[in-house]
């Protein structure tokens, strides 16, 4: 049986790392704000870029444009997003594994390059030697928006190079504070081009015409879906790391009334022991 | 005047701007092009400049840096890859922009690859610049 003193000292520990917990779920919670409202802010944009895809999309065809033209998959980038930090619950082990089963599904198919952005994934694949084309550590401190622009550049410029012929991103989406999902998007080549099914219904005035349109756009849409795919993952880790943190503050608790149960009852217990001896010993002197 | 057109200014960031105006200019690909009601369903790219709009008697002025704008039934879309009102413009860090662009076009020399990318940059500085100055004297 534990000792009265070593109990106390027990559950002053666990009150530490409570205070700690309760701490990391608050600054979560005000982060958790913030980024889901960047993701909400950023949502205009994104879908006027994706009408206008649409729109200028429909009149050209597939080979218009080298980043619309769909070639045989041979070799594949798989762009992962993780976290930085851990304390997040399932997070990073479950885009890791989402990332895994991608390898697992296409392996001896295809040539599946690796570029994985947080050192949670960044370190799982070394620990696994996995060579990686492009690693990102510490970046999601940086501006979003310049972060998005980088990594869709490398994306595009490893397309044209024919260094890849397909880029899938792999991010958890958010859905709420308790869900987020990882999931697999299409980014190379974009999608949409020679869709019958969006009538051109409407005359357009194009200035200066539809292709060189459609060729500063394209790349464009590529980084709008990269920002998104920030956005939601920074969100997702927030909620992720704010259920984890809540559910370790109150398990917590649960240690703390267990643990008080216990030293109430080993105190009674001396207290009990202590006045039989008193007795005793009275007895005994008679 | 009763016929108004609904200007949308949206950036990736965020939607800066949804309302009624009277009148609109913007830089254009193919130069400065104005709106009124009843403007032909036009879609054309934008430079880096000044693109301003008039609500009433006041006109408000904003330094762009190249989007696309889209005219369709007396709804203007403007996206924009950033934009900033005049009296918002950081002055100082568009002209330390400039000196580092020019810096960066002179040493690269118009044969590098990376030499578009420092012109654009240029250009954006000097869009911010040039919106930036006109506020001073007014």
């Amino acid at each position: 049986m534990a000792t009265l003193k070593a109990i106390r000292k027990r559950i002053t520990s666990i009150r530490n790392t409570q205070q700690i917990t309760k701490a990391m779920k608050m600054v979560s919670a005000a982060k958790l704000r913030r980024s889901q409202e960047a993701v909400m802010q950023a949502r205009p944009y994104a879908e006027k870029v994706a009408a206008l895809l649409r729109n200028l999309s429909a009149r050209v065809s597939k080979e218009a444009h080298p980043l619309l033209t769909e070639r045989e998959e041979k070799r594949v980038d798989l762009w992962l997003l993780t976290a930085d930090r851990g304390l997040c619950g399932g997070y990073n082990a479950n885009l890791i594994r989402a990332a895994e089963t991608f390898l697992r599904t296409h392996r001896g198919q295809k040539e599946i390059h690796l570029a994985v952005v947080g050192r949670k994934g960044v370190d799982y694949f070394r620990r696994r030697r996995v060579e990686l084309a492009a690693r990102y550590l510490n970046a999601w401190g940086r501006p979003m928006g310049e972060f998005a622009v980088e990594i869709a550049e490398k994306m595009i410029g490893r397309f044209i190079r024919g260094e890849t012929d397909a880029a899938y991103i792999l991010y958890s989406r958010f859905r709420s504070a308790l869900s987020q999902v990882p999931t697999l998007e299409k980014l190379l080549p974009v999608a949409g081009a020679g869709a019958e099914t969006e009538k051109i219904t409407i005359e357009y005035l194009f200035e200066p015409d539809v292709k060189t349109l459609l060729a500063n756009l394209l790349p464009k849409v590529v980084e709008v879906a990269v920002y998104r795919s920030l956005l939601e993952a920074v969100a997702s880790e927030h909620g992720a790391r704010m259920t984890a943190m809540d559910s370790a503050t109150t398990n917590a608790a649960d240690m703390i009334s267990r643990l008080t149960l216990q030293m109430n009852r080993a105190r009674q217990a001396s207290i009990t022991k202590e006045l039989m001896e008193i007795v005793s010993t009275a007895e005994a002197l008679k | 005047m009763a016929e108004k057109i609904t200007l949308r200014l949206v950036t990736p960031s965020r939607l800066l701007l949804d309302e009624e105006v009277d009148e609109v200019t913007a830089p254009g690909a193919l130069g400065q092009f104005g709106v009124l009601p009843r403007h032909i369903t036009f879609l054309t790219l934008l430079e880096p400049g000044e693109m301003s709009y008039k609500q009433g008697d006041r006109r408000y002025r904003l330094a762009i840096t190249g989007g696309y704008a889209e005219v369709l039934d007396d709804v203007m879309t403007v996206l924009a890859d950033a934009a900033e009102y005049a009296d918002e413009i950081d002055v100082e860090r568009a002209r330390g922009a400039k000196e580092r662009a020019e810096k960066r076009m002179a040493e690269l020399g118009p044969e590098h690859e990376n030499f578009p990318a420092a012109e654009a940059s240029l250009r954006r500085a000097q869009a911010r610049l040039e919106v930036a100055s006109q506020r001073d004297h007014r």
